[in-house]
């Protein structure tokens, strides 16, 4: 009986401090939308209010009129899209080549990409602009990479080098090394080329990992922020998260359009989560946190 | 050898010319990326850093002199401080917090699933919308977290306008946004120890503390290790935040080594000396990166 009343009075706390724990993690998303959607007159004379009574899209309005927040949403979607698009298929494509393969040159290549997951970003950040923008024949540059922008300002500044990451190789490798040999032996007497075996055996049965792969992807292309910062800087190619640091920068006091900008900069990653989480846990799972 | 067996050995031989071809073709996008856009920057990162770049003229070589500069700086040595005080904030109070929210998370609950996706909400947003959010949450007057202090009589300073309290802001908004991924490490940590040992370990009599000091912390030490690595890669490398809450501010207390990076890179146009800080902060992360992988591999 006592034991009964102190496991009752345990389960209590932990449901108060769980409760307590959400509402910090929850709340500043709640009041980031109210925000949003609140006349500005009401922001500031009761700014901590979550519900108001005069629910208004002037913010969104007045964010939309004062940056082209929707082209750079359209800008972010093409280039994240385009990652998970190039990502998953060269990803699982070298992945399947280094667990199922064999090939001269296997070890030494894989042992180079491994290598690359060593060095961080900031090493590469000064030198990755350059070779971008002296591309021999793209964007105006002649054969020796001279006299034009080359790739800087446009979709492929992100595209290219982002195309295919070490990780997605390593990702999707961990995969196809679980499924057995001897499908594709039989395929392959069968007369199919390597590629169709990879494409209509192999990959149909990793389908959920290519998934994960993909959410993760769009994700972090959605979210970054430094690159596109460097690369694209013209008005009409920047990212919605360039775009939103700029619109803070220059309206810093405007409250109201900014957390309604905030709030299209959160929406997309937001509502794959919601419709997507049990590839998000096992994604999480595997490569641990987000840096 | 008859007919059949011969047409075999030429048909295997086949295969294995085909798999060489095609194999080293599907590989080949990730290694020429790889040759284009980290092999090769590797090598100019280097090279640019014994010169006097600046984009628009001809980079001369100037042998050790932005090495030497370096160590009379007086903005590098203010970057490296500050990047080591966010560290020395940030990492023990990211670990403590997502190990005692792994901690609270693992029982036996249906609802647990439910408070985990809450917890970890936060780590979905950008940074740099995570960090708008809080520059609203930090306003002196109007903001969330004064107006919560104000509730028990608190007068709520301004968080990112005093030079002493803009990285402690910056660790704050740090570790609401992150704590949920390493708690999701340290979740699967501690799924990962057998329940026989704290069967065992009531059977004798033990009380809670006893087990978490004898049985969990034992066996999370090289989860520990990992997140700890990681979230010092991680802190050696913070821009965002800095840029969007404080643009360095106020009198440069959150200017960090990237930041700083990026300055005299991309504004300043000293792309030589950018790169040699670059190199000295990839020191530093490589020496990291190097016990990371140790620990991921060691039998601990």
């Amino acid at each position: 009986m006592w034991i009964n009343v102190k496991r009752k009075f345990r389960s209590i706390c932990w449901y108060i401090g769980a409760i307590l724990i959400a509402l910090m993690t929850v709340y500043p998303f709640l009041w980031m939308v109210s925000t949003a959607f609140k006349p500005e007159a009401e922001i500031f004379s009761n700014p901590l209010s979550l519900f108001s009574a005069n629910f208004s899209f002037d913010n969104f309005r007045a964010a939309l009129e004062t940056i082209p927040f929707m082209r750079y949403f359209m800008n972010s979607m093409i280039l994240a899209v385009g990652g998970v698009i190039t990502n998953v298929f060269f990803g699982a494509l070298a992945g399947y080549s280094f667990a199922k393969l064999k090939f001269k040159g296997r070890k030494a290549s894989f042992s180079l990409l491994l290598s690359s997951m060593m060095i961080p970003g900031v090493v590469t950040m000064i030198p990755q602009f350059l070779v971008l923008k002296n591309f021999p024949l793209a964007g105006g540059n002649n054969i020796l990479g001279q006299g034009g922008q080359g790739f800087i300002n446009s979709y492929a500044a992100i595209l290219l080098p982002g195309a295919v990451g070490a990780f997605a190789v390593f990702f999707m490798k961990q995969f196809f090394e679980t499924l057995p040999d001897d499908l594709a032996e039989a395929a392959r007497v069968d007369g199919s080329s390597e590629f169709r075996i990879f494409w209509q055996i192999y990959l149909p049965l990793i389908k959920p990992a290519a998934i994960t792969l993909g959410i993760m992807t769009f994700q972090s292309g959605w979210n970054s922020f430094m690159w596109p910062m460097i690369v694209l800087n013209s008005k009409e190619m920047m990212t919605i998260q360039v775009g939103l640091a700029t619109f803070q920068y220059q309206y810093n006091t405007k409250y109201g359009p900014l957390m309604a900008g905030t709030v299209l900069a959160t929406l997309p990653v937001l509502l794959l989560f919601i419709f997507a989480q049990k590839y998000y846990v096992q994604g999480i799972a595997l490569s641990g946190s987000k840096e | 050898m008859n007919i059949w067996e011969r047409d075999e050995i030429l048909k295997r031989k086949d295969y294995a010319a085909k798999q060489n071809f095609m194999g080293r073709l599907f590989v080949a996008p990730p290694v020429i990326l790889f040759l284009l856009f980290t092999l090769i920057p590797m090598v100019m990162a280097i090279g640019l850093s014994f010169t006097d770049y600046d984009i628009i003229n001809a980079p001369n070589f100037v042998g050790l002199r932005n090495f030497k500069n370096i160590f009379t700086d007086e903005f590098f040595f203010i970057a490296l401080r500050n990047t080591c005080y966010y560290t020395v904030l940030y990492v023990p109070l990211g670990l403590l917090l997502s190990l005692a929210a792994a901690l609270f998370l693992n029982v036996n609950k249906k609802v647990v699933s439910l408070f985990r996706t809450l917890f970890y909400l936060p780590v979905l947003s950008s940074t740099v919308a995570t960090a708008t959010l809080w520059f609203w949450i930090l306003n002196p007057q109007l903001g969330l977290l004064n107006g919560l202090l104000g509730l028990f009589g608190i007068n709520g300073p301004a968080w990112l306008y005093n030079s002493r309290l803009a990285m402690i802001s910056i660790v704050m908004m740090s570790l609401w946004a992150g704590f949920g991924g390493n708690m999701m490490i340290f979740l699967s940590g501690l799924k990962g120890i057998p329940d026989v040992y704290y069967e065992a370990a009531r059977v004798e009599g033990a009380g809670r503390w006893k087990m978490f000091t004898k049985i969990t912390m034992p066996l999370l030490t090289k989860t520990t290790f990992l997140v700890s690595t990681m979230l010092i890669i991680g802190t050696f490398q913070v821009f965002d935040q800095a840029y969007i809450l404080t643009k360095g501010g106020p009198g440069n207390a959150t200017i960090t080594l990237v930041y700083y990076i990026y300055n005299q890179g991309f504004n300043n146009l000293d792309m030589g000396y950018a790169s040699s800080i670059s190199l000295i902060l990839f020191a530093i992360i490589l020496v990291m990166t190097i016990i990371n992988q140790k620990i991921n591999k060691a039998e601990i």
